[in-house]
């Protein structure tokens, strides 16, 4: 059989990717509480060492990495896969990661009374399981070995948005869980019916079929209004922004910058790579329509909150509907191969600087609302005096998010704005100019409050230590960085791309 | 005539579904849905699964019960009176059509199903040599798709440590009341009674599985029975979750599922595959640790969240 | 397609169809937590019947059933556990500290509408 997986060198360290966070559960879990945090430094510094390697190897051979678990080929058995499009979303991961693990050790270290207690043992394990589940989705290649992906993420998420346990936040974190069980057995379901009628599970395996009879559409129609429903894209998006904004800060960076971006990987792999084309177009259009929607509605509501968190994860919706205008300008479903086109490198370039500026911006309204005690932002007054960081970095991140240059966001949103005049998408083209300006209705005001002089000056709770404040610095200024970057190594993306070409064609 | 015997149950599987839904009286929801998971459990065995069967039961009708029961003597306690279906059209007609559509069109695929249907039997049969076990379904758990059931352990431990989480913070470490103010006589009998069983059919199932339907999940599920019988009876106290020991049981089956596994890039062919000569003793014992581990884990889990502060 | 001669399989998968709807159903209207996560434990035990038909039409081999399927189930079962148990003990911390058991009481008024 052509299809057979051929291992690759360094396939284990996919592996490795899954299983370090998974055991580091494990041993946090023996080695107890006073442990807990060193464990999970140890495995934040190693798991980026082996996302460097992944994306070393992959340069090197410029071919996906493969590995085949317990060598049982699929059918049968199971194998992991990263092309360029995975190995990118394992380094944002990492990165994201590793620097959520230093700010939450200054963070939790703050308050010495908590710092080995429920809170920040809780966090620290169920950070691990995200890492694993999250890097799972990335790399497998099974559409079952995916659902159990989706529950570890689900599982380590929805207690990480209750850790203050108010009742509030308790509220928030139960409908989280209802939406994202939900969009898990939908998920589920759709998995059944397509091993009933292909008798696989292997995405590529399925890819290559040639006949394909109601399971096909159907199961597509379950799977991803259920994803959909864990991404919180409009109008599933209602259960996000109290989860998002209710969460510790070092939480919250991780649930908007990663955790959404899991199931939207899914939709694009289930689209792209497993859909027949004609089902893929119409899938590709609601999307888009479902996206446009996200951008402007979810950006108006972010103009008229007024809790800082709370404006942010709305933010997050609206930032994630440009990577659903990805489908038709990338011309998904019309039998081009969509990953060479401007709108994908785009579309890429708008999940990392998304990620970058949106980490960088929770946690920079955690240092503020830590140091401050709260987050209205009418009351926020001249919160640039207080911890000097959190406004610059706001401001950075927020270039990002509006698409002003210099930014990895303007260029994404430049490159997405090119593909939609080019297609003759108008409706698509206006979207993005509009989510641009409205994002700059929201970031504009809190810059405005950072520089304002108050008529008394904010009381300040706790000093901040400067070391807190750096690290969402860097991240906003990554993402500000992604912008300078030549979009040669956006070919990464192609790398391993056309897996399945060759199997479709007769 | 089995046929009319499997019409009756779908029947009646679908009426106590329907009954739970809409019946206004909480308690009697709960127990019509662990007669559905009993119910359900016939089910699996008229599809010929009595590895899943025995699951079923197990979980289904008796352990999510026993949660649910619990959970709503609490909030009969704590909470306002649940409110009842909508009784307005408007709220329920839209979404009563939606599922409906759900449903033919699950109906449609299931009857087009292709056949002769696809299957992987041919190969999980003609794999198990490597394995040396006899049941299939262990073989897919354990060799073939290992990787599954190794992460769902991680999972079940994160959503053990979720629950935990959601302790008060004085009691975080400390242990679960699982104690009634009034503990039913015959309650206390069984639980003296009940255990030494227990242990012995989970012994039992472990040690068939490996050849005939039954396995780790089947066992633990048991002896999480028995565990949570015991406490309930207040003949033991829940066990402390700071507690060392708990917590090396708890993590030992799937680390030394992780273990085997990376010893399988050293001495066979990769990550969670076994040498074939000892396959199968590695396999029985993978399956021994993890029965404890699951068997801890599902017990805490419908223990709930610690109550008491830790003592030292 | 002419002849859908009903067999104990397709009968089960059927059921295992109205089971989603009724789940479903469940899910999306009532308002009483509890059982809403009722509703999900019925969900999912359609899904597995799906599973379990696909399983029953696969027997081959001198097999029952196709043992990938099934297993997948067995799983699927732990897991279903697994987040019940995760909802409950959210809802039992909600009632106590709210006094409530509806997410619509205990959200206070959305202030942007």
């Amino acid at each position: 059989m052509t299809s057979a997986y051929a291992a690759t060198p360094g396939g284990l360290l996919l592996v490795l990717a899954v299983m370090l966070p998974a055991a580091a559960v494990l041993a946090m879990l023996v080695l107890g509480p006073r442990r807990t945090r060193v464990v999970a430094l140890a495995t934040l510094a190693l798991g980026l060492v082996v996302a460097l390697a992944i994306g070393l190897e992959l340069v090197r051979s410029g071919t996906a990495l493969i590995y085949v678990l317990g060598n049982w080929q699929p059918p049968l058995g199971i194998a992991l896969r990263a092309d360029g499009l995975s190995v990118m979303m394992l380094a944002v991961t990492a990165v994201v990661m590793a620097a959520t693990g230093l700010f939450a050790r200054d963070l939790f270290g703050l308050d010495l009374a908590t710092a080995d207690g429920r809170l920040g043992t809780s966090f620290w394990t169920l950070l691990m399981g995200l890492w694993s589940g999250l890097n799972l989705v990335f790399v497998s290649q099974d559409l079952f070995n995916l659902y159990v992906a989706l529950e570890l993420l689900t599982f380590a998420a929805v207690p990480l948005v209750c850790l203050d346990g108010r009742g509030e936040t308790m509220a928030a974190a139960l409908r989280y869980l209802m939406f994202a069980l939900l969009g898990s057995m939908l998920y589920l379901l759709g998995a059944g019916l397509l091993y009933g009628a292909y008798g696989t599970l292997d995405i590529r395996l399925i890819a290559s079929a040639s006949q394909h009879g109601p399971a096909m559409a159907i199961a597509l129609a379950l799977m991803i209004p259920g994803l959909l429903a864990k991404a919180a894209l409009f109008p599933l998006h209602l259960w996000l922004p109290p989860a998002h904004a209710g969460a510790p800060a070092a939480a919250s960076a991780v649930l908007s910058a990663l955790v959404i971006k899991a199931p939207v990987f899914l939709i694009l792999r289930l689209v792209a790579d497993i859909a027949p084309p004609g089902s893929a177009a119409v899938a590709g259009q609601v999307l888009a329509v479902l996206g446009a929607a996200s951008i402007l509605f979810c950006s108006i509501m972010a103009l008229r909150q007024e809790r800082l968190k709370l404006m942010i994860a709305y933010s997050t919706v609206a930032q994630i509907g440009y990577l659903f205008i990805v489908f038709p300008l990338a011309g998904v479903g019309d039998g081009t191969a969509p990953w060479g086109t401007i709108a994908w490198t785009g579309g890429a370039l708008q999940l990392t600087s998304h990620a970058l500026a949106k980490a960088a911006m929770f946690m920079a309204a955690g240092i503020v609302a830590e140091a401050v005690g709260h987050d209205r932002i009418r009351d926020l007054g001249g919160f640039g005096r207080a911890p000097p960081l959190p406004p610059p970095t706001f401001g950075w991140a927020g270039l990002s998010l509006m698409g002003i240059p210099p930014s990895g966001g303007f260029i994404a949103k430049c490159l997405l704005l090119t593909a939609a005049a080019i297609g003759g998408h108008l409706w698509l083209a206006l979207t993005i100019l509009a989510g641009g300006l409205l994002a700059g209705g929201y970031v504009f005001p809190v810059m405005d409050r950072a520089l304002a002089t108050p008529a008394e000056p904010l009381l300040l709770r706790k000093p901040i230590p400067l070391r807190l404040e750096l690290v969402p610095l860097v991240l906003a200024v990554l993402a500000v960085a992604l912008g300078f970057l030549p979009l040669a190594p956006f070919g990464l993306l192609q790398i391993g791309r056309p897996d399945i070409a060759l199997a479709v064609s007769p | 005539m089995s046929l009319v015997f499997d019409m009756a149950l779908v029947a009646g599987l679908i009426a106590l579904a329907l009954h739970v839904v809409v019946t206004r009286d909480g308690r009697g929801a709960i127990l019509a849905f662990m007669a559905f998971g009993l119910l359900l459990g016939i089910g699996w065995a008229r599809l010929a699964s009595v590895d899943v069967a025995l699951t079923e039961a197990a979980i289904g009708g008796g352990l999510t019960g026993m949660l649910l029961l619990r959970a709503q003597a609490h909030l009969v306690r704590h909470a306002a009176h649940p409110a009842a279906l909508p009784t307005d059209r408007r709220r329920w007609l839209v979404p009563a059509l939606s599922c409906g559509l759900v449903t033919l069109a699950l109906a449609a695929v299931v009857l087009a199903f292709p056949r002769p249907a696809p299957s992987l039997a041919h190969q999980a049969v003609a794999s198990l040599e490597a394995t040396g076990l006899g049941n299939p379904v262990t073989a897919v758990l354990l060799a073939y798709r290992a990787i599954d059931t190794l992460l769902e352990k991680i999972v079940l431990i994160l959503a053990l440590v979720g629950v935990w989480s959601l302790s008060r913070d004085a009691a975080w470490g400390g242990a679960s009341q699982l104690r009634p103010a009034i503990i039913p006589e015959p309650l206390v009998f069984l639980a003296r009674v009940m255990p030494p069983f227990g242990v012995l059919i989970a012994v039992y199932q472990v040690w068939v599985g490996a050849d005939l339907p039954g396995g780790t999940f089947q066992a633990g599920t048991i002896l999480a029975a028995m565990a949570l019988l015991v406490m309930l009876a207040g003949l033991r106290l829940a066990p402390q979750t700071q507690s060392r020991a708990l917590r090396l049981m708890l993590a030992g089956g799937p680390a030394l599922f992780v273990l085997v596994g990376f010893l399988g890039v050293a001495v066979a062919q990769g990550f969670l595959s076994y040498p074939e000569a000892i396959a199968k003793p590695l396999i029985v014992g993978i399956e021994a640790a993890l029965t404890l581990s699951i068997a801890g884990t599902l017990a805490l889990l419908v223990a709930g969240p610690p109550d008491r502060a830790p003592e030292p | 397609m002419s002849a859908i001669a009903l067999t104990s399989a397709s009968l089960f998968g059927l059921c295992g169809a109205a089971l989603v709807g009724i789940g479903l159903f469940c899910i999306l209207t009532h308002p009483d937590l509890l059982r809403r996560i009722i509703g999900f434990n019925i969900l999912g035990a359609g899904i597995f019947l799906v599973f379990g038909a696909v399983a029953r039409r696969g027997a081959a081999m001198g097999l029952s059933g196709d043992p990938v399927p099934q297993a997948m189930v067995i799983t699927g079962i732990v897991v279903a556990f697994a987040a019940t148990a995760l909802a409950i003990a959210l809802l039992r911390r909600l009632a106590s500290l709210t006094g409530s058991a509806t997410l619509e009481a205990a959200t206070p008024p959305r202030s942007e509408t």
